[in-house]
This record gives structure tokens, sequence and C-alpha cells, in this order.
């Protein structure tokens, strides 16, 4: 791909980012009750302070200039200051967002390396036992309910056999002082493999429960992909060359069946933020999307209308990896 | 006029009625529709099939196990919850959220998507313009998010669920329809209406609807076991139905609590989500199998 149709593809995301933003302001402005009347409480204020913080937050201007401020200052990762915790929101995700991409980087992971391996086995032994079952298995992942899941995963590791913790990033007994916020590297970079131990199992149940859905999806697309690659006449020709099996689905048949897998898992890796959500709030997960929930409960708006904007972004963006994938490992798609 | 000229179906019919015979071949699929079937059945009659009142509260039942474990009683088999309401009875009134919701939503989103798809993909130049942005634009969320975004912001309650759905429901029909219209346009019987003189909205509506229709059914049964999960989610998170009315995802979060000492009050209301939308899935897969001729083979 040239340079040229990787600038021209940028260039049509700014709409799309701009569309965004309109809508996630639209969202906050749309919302019913006055924001300063949700800053101010119950405290006890005078007219004339209520109309400064009006001012303040610029909600005395017309709607045109309050999105195009909104567009402005989210550009610079200026959202204001959050209505609960009373710092600015900015600072308040960025604290959240290592815990949220850690256990979405976890997921992802252990995504990829159950359903590649199923989805090939699937493939190679098509029709029997193992494909019946794969084929069951991705469609149970598609249909199960995330928040379900993760329950009866609690109610299994947790409750019954004591094996996993319930909920946390890390057990009260352990401490780590954060380097990077990822505590898996942390633990690592700190030379304390106890500390690891202990934030690999915190994460293990979250990280499956949230990767669930998207193993089975990648699972069905590699093994389609697969069944494909190997009608082929290039791998008959291997064949025909007297190539072992193994090397034959490795080094000719994986390579090209990966393609679709690699570009599907972009895309879903955005699905990913949406399970965040629901992952975080069942186990108890110290991350983004839990504090979106516990955001709306407190009408913490700005924080909402940030976080959403955040999201939105970031999926986009991983749309936009998506189809770069896909055109850069597969050469006879165009943009 | 005989009797078997009466009776004989149009061409269309004879192929709606072939599709239809290949899909009650589909044992799986076929079985799976009848699942759906009950459920919509249990939320039609709940009132006559609930054994206990669902929202009445006992505090001697708390948290009362099944009928098979010890303690429990045949006359609440699933048990109870944590203000000793009958869980079965809650199940099958909270069939009536997912399917009213299910419904309601791809419904109008499948309308609305069906208008805007025809207008885009027929009329073509600024509507297809303002239409393919908007839907690029709303593409750009991931769901759930979206969903949460506006249901933050309009408050939790029946009427917002189907509202913050539907407002990004509609864009997946939209682009079937426009994609299929695109290539239909130019068939001979929509030139030939057009030089008879037939208006646009006679041509959308009457010559190429019906002959879209197939692929639009299939995506909306899938999606409906979608929306079905996303309502579950949002009443699990304490945005969707408010109590004391019963729906799946907001039982599934009040059992959060006791999976310690009662894992029933979870565990069955979440397994009637798994049942109904898994039951979607298999009959939607069976549709989309015997609507699409590639795979009558």
């Amino acid at each position: 791909m040239s340079l040229t149709k990787l600038v021209e593809r940028l260039v049509q995301l700014v709409p799309v980012l701009l569309g965004v933003s309109v809508i996630v302001f639209l969202m906050m402005a749309m919302t019913p009750g006055d924001p300063v009347q949700i800053m101010i409480g119950d405290q006890n204020v005078s007219a004339a302070q209520e109309a400064q913080l009006r001012h303040d937050l610029g909600l005395d201007r017309p709607a045109y200039e309050r999105l195009a401020l909104f567009i402005g200052h989210a550009a610079t990762g200026n959202f204001g200051e959050s209505f609960y915790y009373k710092r600015p929101v900015a600072q308040v995700i960025a604290e959240r967002l290592p815990a949220t991409i850690e256990l979405s980087v976890v997921a992802l992971l252990i995504a990829l390396m159950t359903a590649i391996p199923l989805g090939v086995l699937a493939a190679v032994k098509k029709n029997s036992v193992l494909d019946k079952l794969a084929t069951v298995g991705s469609l149970l992942g598609v249909s199960l309910p995330g928040f379900w899941f993760g329950i009866l995963l609690l109610m299994l590791f947790a409750v019954q056999l004591h094996i996993l913790p319930v909920s946390g990033r890390m057990g009260f007994a352990t401490s780590i002082k954060p380097i990077t916020g990822f505590l898996l590297i942390d633990t690592l970079l700190r030379g304390d493999p106890a500390a690891f131990l202990d934030a690999l199992k915190h994460i293990l149940l979250p990280a499956i429960t949230l990767g669930l859905p998207m193993t089975a999806v990648l699972m069905r697309v590699t093994r389609t992909s697969m069944l494909e690659v190997l009608r082929q006449d290039y791998i008959t020709f291997a064949e025909a060359k007297g190539l072992s099996r193994t090397r034959i689905l490795i080094r000719h048949a994986l390579k090209n069946a990966l393609i679709p897998t690699v570009s599907v898992a972009a895309i879903e890796t955005g699905s990913l933020l949406g399970g965040n959500m629901i992952v975080e709030t069942v186990f108890g997960w110290p991350g983004l999307g839990r504090l979106v929930v516990d955001s709306i409960f407190v009408r913490d708006y700005p924080l909402v209308q940030a976080a959403v904007l955040l999201y939105a972004v970031t999926y986009v963006l991983l749309n936009f990896v998506a189809d770069i994938l896909y055109t850069f490992l597969n050469p006879r798609v165009k943009l | 006029m005989s009797d078997a000229a009466v009776t004989r179906p149009t061409p269309s019919q004879s192929l709606l009625l072939r599709n239809l015979a290949v899909f009650a071949e589909n044992r799986l699929a076929a079985g799976s529709a009848i699942l759906v079937l009950i459920f919509v059945a249990l939320a039609l009659f709940a009132p006559l099939i609930a054994p206990q009142d669902p929202n009445a509260t006992d505090l001697f039942r708390r948290l009362q196990p099944p009928a098979w474990q010890a303690g429990g009683d045949w006359a609440h088999v699933l048990g109870c919850d944590a203000l000793g309401r009958d869980i079965l009875s809650r199940i099958i009134y909270g069939s009536r959220v997912s399917m009213l919701v299910g419904a309601t939503v791809v419904f109008i989103a499948t309308s609305i998507g069906i208008l805007a798809g025809l207008a885009a993909g027929y009329l073509g130049g600024w509507v297809d313009t303002i239409i393919s942005r908007t839907v690029d634009i709303l593409l750009g969320f991931p769901y759930l998010i979206f969903a949460i975004g506006l249901m933050a912001m309009m408050g939790a309650g029946l009427g917002n669920i189907i509202l913050a759905l539907v407002y990004k429901e509609w864009v997946i029909p939209c682009r079937v329809v426009r994609a299929e219209t695109l290539a239909t346009r130019e068939q001979e019987y929509v030139e030939a209406a057009r030089a008879l003189g037939a208006s646009n909205r006679h041509i959308m509506l009457r010559e190429i609807l019906p002959n879209i229709l197939s692929p639009v059914i299939v995506v909306s049964t899938i999606r409906m076991a979608n929306v079905i999960i996303l309502e579950a989610s949002l009443s699990f998170l304490g945005l969707g139905v408010q109590p004391p009315t019963a729906s799946w995802g907001a039982m599934v979060a009040d059992g959060r609590a006791f999976i310690m000492q009662a894992w029933w009050v979870s565990t069955f209301p979440g397994l009637a989500i798994l049942l109904l939308v898994l039951a979607l899935n298999v009959a939607s897969q069976g549709l989309r199998d015997a609507f699409d001729p590639r795979f009558h083979e």
C-alpha cells in the first residue's frame, strides 16, 4: 500500500472522529437536569457564585460555541473537572487506564492462543468429534452472556475450588510500587515472582471471561479460512512434493489462513472495549470500564463523556488498523 | 377455474415454501425455533403459567434452595432470591422484558434500516452521502458503550433501553438493504418499472423491497439474539428495567452478592438467557442456510 493511500485513509478518519465527538457532545447536552445544580449538590452557594460556575463551565454560551470548545479541548486531552472526584477528568482516567489495557491485552493473548490452534485442528480434522465440539463451543461462546459466564467461573474457581481470587488486581497482602501501571510487568521489573503470580491469578478469570466471545469468533474464522486454504492447488502441489503434513500446515497453509484471523482479531479487540465494563463490574477490576459504570450512578457526566469518547476513538482507530493490516498482509486487496 | 389453479402458489410463495421446507429439514434449527416459540409463549401467557406472584416477597423463604436440595420446596422449584421471591416465576415474567425489548428494537430498527437503506441505495447522491456518513459515525461506537452512554444520559427504564438500542441498531439492516438495493436497482424488472413511469416510492417499496427481504429477515433474527444480550447486560449494570419488574440481567446481578451461599439465584436466570440466545442463533443459522441457495446442496 502506498503512502498516499495511507494518508488518504487517515484523512477519511477525520469526519468520522468529528461526527463521533459531536454525538458524544449531544449526549451530554441533551441530558435532562442542570450540570451546575448537579455540581453544587446540597452546598449552599449564592446566585452570583452559581452564575460564575456556569460561566466557568462555558454553559452560558450558545450550543455551537460549546461544541467547538468541547472538540478543541478534547483534542488536547482537556475534559474538564470530574464532578465526583474534583480532579481533572484526564487524570482520573489515566490512573485507571493501565488496568483496562492490561486486562484487554491478556484477554487478547488468551483468545489468540486458544482460537488459532483449535481452529486449525478443527479444519484439519473436519467433521471429526473435535471439529463438532469446536463448532458447538464457538456457538456457545457467542451466546453466553459475559456477566453470567464470569459469575459461573467465580463460583467454580473461587467459591468451590478456592484456587483463584474473587476480585481485584492483587491480594491485600501483596503490594508493589507501580512503574508502568501494568502489574504483570511491574512485578517482573521489581523482581517479585510471588507478586507476579498473585497478579496473574487475579487477572486470569476476568481475562478468560473477556476473551471468550473473541475466542469463539476467531476460532470460526481460522477454521473457515484454513479449510479454504487447504483446498488450494499449491497445497496439493506441496503434498505431491512429499513435504510432511506438519510442514505443509505450518509453513504453507497457516501463513495464508491467518490473514483474515489477524484482521478480525483487530476488529474484535474493539469489541473487548464494551466487554470491559461488564467484566470489570463482575470481578471488581479497578479499570476504566468500572469507573464509567460507577460514574453513571453518581452522575459524573464529564467523566462519562470523556470515557465514551475515548472508547469510541480507540474503536475507530482499531478498525482502521484492522483495515491496514488486512491490506498489508494480503497484497491482492487494494484499499 | 379448477381448484388446482386456485391453490397453486405463486413463484415467490413456492420459493418461500421451499425455503421453509429446507429449514424444517434441519432438525437442530427447527428444534431451536420451537424453543424460541416456547419462550414467546412463556412471555405471552406469563400470568397463566407462573406458579407464584413474581414480586411477592417472603423473608421466611429468603435464599431458599431449589426443590431437589435440602431445605427446598416443590412450590418454589428453582428456589427463592434474597427477598424470598420465587425464581421460576420471575424468570417466566422476565422473559417478557427480553422478548419485548428484542422484538421491538429489531422491528423498529429494521423498519428504519429498510427505509434508509432503500433511499441510500436507490436514490444515491446526497441522500446516500448523508445516510452512509451517519452509519459510518454510528459504527464508530462500540455498541454497548454507545448504549451505556445514552442510558447514562436518559436514565434507566424500559422505554429508554428500547430507544438507546434502536439509535444504533438500525445501521445494521440499513447497510444490508443498501448493498442489496445497489445490486438490484440495475435489474431489468426495475428498469422496466422505471420505463413504465413508476414513481421512486413504488419502485423502492413494491419492486425492490420484496426481492431483498430474505437477507433482511435472516439478519433480523441474528440481531435479536444480540439485542437480548445487550438488554440483559444493561439490566445487569443497573441501567435497564427498574425493580421490582423482573428482568433476567438484573436477576443475575441480584444473585452476585450471594454466590458464596446461594448459587441458584444467578445461575437459573443466566441459563434462561443462554438458552434463548443459543436457540435464536441456531435458528437464524438454519434460516440463513435455507434462504441462501448456496447452502442448499
